[in-house]
């Protein structure tokens, strides 16, 4: 089965993208990535150190990983827009997450701001991954400014809640001609497969790997569960229906 | 509606009333309570609250493990002078302690800047006294552009600016202020404050918010814990934060809980704060604000600061020094006040990687 992911060029074969933020020690990194064969992983620009090789937490990424610097802690567009080229200059690639966040409380995206830096950022090249609130205007607007992708948020960031904006995300994934990637808020493998299930592209998870009892482990399952989603998706599951198949139709009287 | 009308409002409150009607069931219930209200966190702090720190201690963790990850902040403290005209009768720097007064020059700030930056570290906090005339807005600028070579994320500790300032300031490079009040309640506060210009507790009080106004990044706001009643100052600090996140959704907002040490002048702490009741206020804070940053500084002894790692705390100072110039040459001067945890950036990475933390020396990039 030939079923690749085509985004910026890159064909991937791996749907499960990995966030690095929260690891008790970034040496967990290569070992998650070799497990779960994770071909995309996002590091904060904020956390990047080039001058610190031992604790630079990009230097325990793979070369043959997509390297895609986010731009937590940006305000607003502007800032996002000077954290990706800044994180360009330093040789992190072209791939941006762009994340901006107004509010501290929840870490709930800013999406006014959001399709403000894509349009930039799209326009010089970059490809772009916006994380969003799941908004369908929104995400229109994102397609028309030139996203790679659309990352709209499970459950709020670090909350491990799972697929709480489920109906929304599903209305993206049959409106938005881009890939669909839920990012945030899946805590559990079983949460994953879901979203693959629906139709999501992929599922960017970093909370439920980093901060498990066994990082390594639970990044193989989280990688089954993305595997098996995606199957079930591609097999077409039969259509779930609300009554029951009566042995006496209501309507076998008609003749033709 | 600025903090000091929210601090205001508690004028005639009574909070031994209000601590007496606390009872075990309301405490048990507040530990898996979602949302946690200001009334809810002085439950917290009340001593009824204090026979359920166990309980309270395992959802704190969860919560900072689920909100910050397995991570521990490091910066380091670089005093730049300690000249002072404030009279703060807690203090080692103030105007009248005998000390050999001191601010380093741009030479000697790229000499602790070097020293500094060899241990990795990519946050410094920079802190003078409170003189206009020996260390002005303008030195602290020059300094700035010393730092900024070597620092990726400027935080300053210094006496409370105009707005303008700040925003001066954040231009510069700065992107964190951290600003105790000292003492929430004002009549201790005025007490403790008998002259200069430090006297201005409203001025100090919306230090704060006048540097979120300017753009300030980061805010980090506490009271000096031995002043006064703990619970009420507790309280109040944890109000602060919450009213800046709240004004200011898109700041960093955290509490440092630091309290007093001994220190050139031998003002004896007016209140005793235990372990168990600086424990109890952070992991009220933690379940009252999951997402607040929480500081420990070397105020606190090794051991203690081992334990705390699991307790909420965010954000910790190491190699610290507390005299002006002290690590390269004059480390015998007199401090601030005396550091209690003397270990280098290195010991407490392995202390941190021991218990299962990594230590991140950079998390900002200046933009």
């Amino acid at each position: 089965m030939n079923d690749v992911l085509k985004i910026g060029g890159q064909e991937l074969n791996n749907r499960l993208f990995l966030g690095t933020g929260k690891f008790s020690s970034n040496k967990y990194i290569p070992e998650v990535v070799r497990i779960s064969g994770v071909q995309v992983v996002t590091v904060a620009l904020r956390r990047v150190d080039p001058e610190y090789e031992e604790e630079n937490i990009a230097a325990f990424v793979p070369q043959d990983c997509v390297l895609m610097p986010n731009t937590s802690g940006a305000r607003n567009a502007q800032e996002a827009v000077r954290i990706a080229r800044l994180a360009r200059a330093a040789g992190c690639g072209n791939w941006v997450k762009i994340e901006v966040i107004t509010d501290n409380r929840y870490l709930l995206p800013d999406n006014d701001e959001t399709v403000k830096a894509t349009e930039i950022l799209a326009g010089e090249g970059f490809v772009v991954l916006p994380y969003m609130s799941p908004d369908l205007a929104a995400a229109k607007k994102l397609v028309a400014a030139g996203a790679a992708a659309v990352m709209p948020l499970g459950a709020p960031i670090g909350s491990n809640r799972g697929l709480k904006t489920k109906e929304l995300v599903r209305i993206l994934i049959d409106e938005i001609p881009l890939p669909v990637i839920v990012d945030a808020g899946i805590g559990r493998p079983s949460e994953a497969a879901e979203a693959m299930e629906m139709g999501a592209a992929a599922v960017l998870v970093n909370t439920a790997i980093a901060t498990a009892g066994d990082p390594v482990a639970m990044a193989g399952a989280f990688s089954l569960a993305v595997k098996a989603g995606r199957m079930a998706y591609l097999a077409e599951p039969g259509e779930t229906v609300e009554y029951a198949r009566a042995s006496s139709p209501l309507t076998g009287f008609l003749r033709d | 509606m600025s903090f000091y009308e929210v601090y205001k409002n508690f004028n005639s409150f009574d909070f031994e009333d209000f601590f007496k009607r606390v009872t075990g069931e309301r405490v048990k219930k507040l530990i898996t309570k979602n949302r946690l209200n200001g009334f809810d966190y002085l439950a917290l702090l009340s001593p009824a609250a204090g026979k359920h720190l166990e309980e309270m201690a395992w959802r704190a963790r969860r919560l900072t493990v689920q909100h910050f990850g397995r991570v521990m902040m490091l910066y380091t403290p670089l005093y730049l002078s300690n000249f002072c005209v404030n009279h703060c009768v807690y203090c080692g720097f103030q105007v009248k302690n005998r000390l050999e007064r001191k601010k380093l020059t741009p030479l000697e700030v790229e000499r602790e800047a070097r020293i500094i930056a060899s241990t990795g570290l990519k946050h410094i906090l920079i802190l003078t006294g409170e003189s206009r005339r020996e260390s002005p807005v303008s030195y602290i600028r020059a300094c700035v552009e010393i730092l900024k070579k070597y620092f990726t994320s400027i935080s300053i500790e210094i006496y409370p600016l105009e707005e303008e300032e700040y925003a001066e300031l954040i231009a510069t490079g700065v992107d964190g202020l951290t600003i105790y009040q000292e003492a929430y309640d004002e009549n201790i506060y005025a007490r403790l404050h008998p002259a200069g210009p430090k006297r201005n507790y409203r001025f100090r009080l919306e230090a704060p918010e006048r540097a979120c106004r300017a753009g300030m990044r980061a805010v980090n706001v506490g009271a000096l814990l031995g002043l006064h009643d703990w619970r009420s100052e507790a309280f109040f600090t944890g109000l602060h934060a919450n009213y800046l996140q709240d004004t200011f959704p898109e700041a960093e907002v955290s509490i440092s809980p630091p309290r007093m040490r001994p220190h050139l002048g031998g003002f004896q702490p007016e209140v005793e704060v235990g372990d168990k009741n600086l424990v109890q206020y952070m992991l009220a804070f933690r379940l009252y604000m999951p997402r607040g940053g929480i500081t420990v500084s070397t105020r606190e002894p090794a051991w203690l600061r081992d334990h705390l790692v699991k307790l909420g705390a965010t954000r910790m100072s190491a190699g610290s020094c507390t005299v002006v110039g002290g690590r390269s040459g004059n480390e015998h001067d007199d401090g601030q006040f005396e550091i209690s945890d003397e270990r280098s950036v290195a010991e407490m990475a392995r202390m941190l990687y021991g218990q299962g933390y990594q230590p991140v020396y950079k998390d900002w990039q200046m933009i």
